[in-house]
């Protein structure tokens, strides 16, 4: 499985999405290879339609597609969470729900470790 | 550099997004004044939203007072220029007044760099707390720390806050 997992340091919640995406791989049993990728210019957020940070796309689709305006621009993405509330990091759940259905669609190429 | 505990409130002059401008000395009244940088965009603006309302609506009867400030470049983020964040008020039926730093000079005489960032001042306007909310941005039901309200409490005891400098976290402050 691909993940591509974008952030800009002016955000600090990369960090801990990072974090919680490694711990939901490992629950999972998923060996992914996660691309790690700064966006550090106004230029790559364009060329990457970046819709904020954190961002992370599992084999190009992105975790929360309705949150996901391409703005491609240096910001903090906004996340709603299932009860509504919004956060600047999405749930593990969101990200559990991600890593499943790239799972189970084979011709995507997903791996279990 | 970032206004330093016990130092004294640094005035500002600002249009809120009631049409009226507002100064320090509207809040010489309140025992607590919560000066807050904040913003639209913030999604930690917008996850600590409704505690920081509530806290407000909770402490008004007894002379608590937060204004809020946004002191972000509209330029690049357009979602914080003043008619959205009049709305923003609007919406969300602010029970503080939402005042526009266009120039970022009260922003940088404050030394702050995020959203949401508090500074909590005593009734001689001295600096008691500085720093986030709560220790717990995502989840309001898991804060552990209740920083702003304990440092509410304490000031309006005559104590000193448990804590009186927390990181803020949260957005950094969008300059020109």
């Amino acid at each position: 499985m691909r993940i591509d997992f974008l952030y800009w340091e002016g955000c600090p919640s990369h960090e801990e999405a990072l974090h919680r995406l490694r711990a939901v791989l490992a629950e999972e049993g998923i060996a992914a290879e996660v691309r790690v990728i700064h966006v550090g210019t106004e230029e790559l957020a364009r060329a990457l339609a970046f819709p904020g940070s954190p961002t992370i796309r599992v084999e190009g689709r992105d975790v929360q597609p309705h949150t996901a305006a391409a703005d491609g621009r240096l910001t903090c993405r906004l996340y709603f969470l299932d009860d509504g509330r919004p956060s600047p990091l999405p749930s593990a759940e969101m990200l559990r729900r991600a890593v499943r259905a790239a799972r189970a669609a084979p011709e995507r190429g997903g791996a279990t470790a | 550099m970032t206004l330093a505990m016990h130092q004294q409130i640094i005035p500002f002059t600002l249009p809120g997004v009631d049409g009226r401008t507002y100064t320090e000395a509207d809040f010489a009244q309140a025992k607590v004044l919560a000066v807050i940088f904040w913003c639209n965009h913030c999604p930690y603006v917008r996850a600590w939203e409704d505690r920081v309302i509530a806290l407000q609506r909770e402490y008004a009867g007894r002379g608590v007072r937060f204004v809020l400030i946004n002191s972000n470049d509209p330029q690049k983020y357009p979602e914080d220029a003043f008619p959205r964040m009049q709305e923003r008020a609007r919406l969300k039926a602010y029970p503080f007044p939402y005042l526009f730093d266009e120039s970022q000079e009260v922003a940088r005489r404050y030394g702050a760099t995020r959203t949401p960032e508090v500074f909590l001042f005593d009734a001689d306007r001295t600096l008691r707390y500085h720093g986030a909310p709560d220790d717990n941005f995502e989840d309001p039901r898991a804060v552990r720390q209740h920083y702003l309200r304990d440092a509410v409490e304490a000031v309006l005891a005559n104590r000193n806050p448990p804590l009186a400098q927390t990181p803020p976290r949260g957005c950094t402050i969008k300059w020109r």
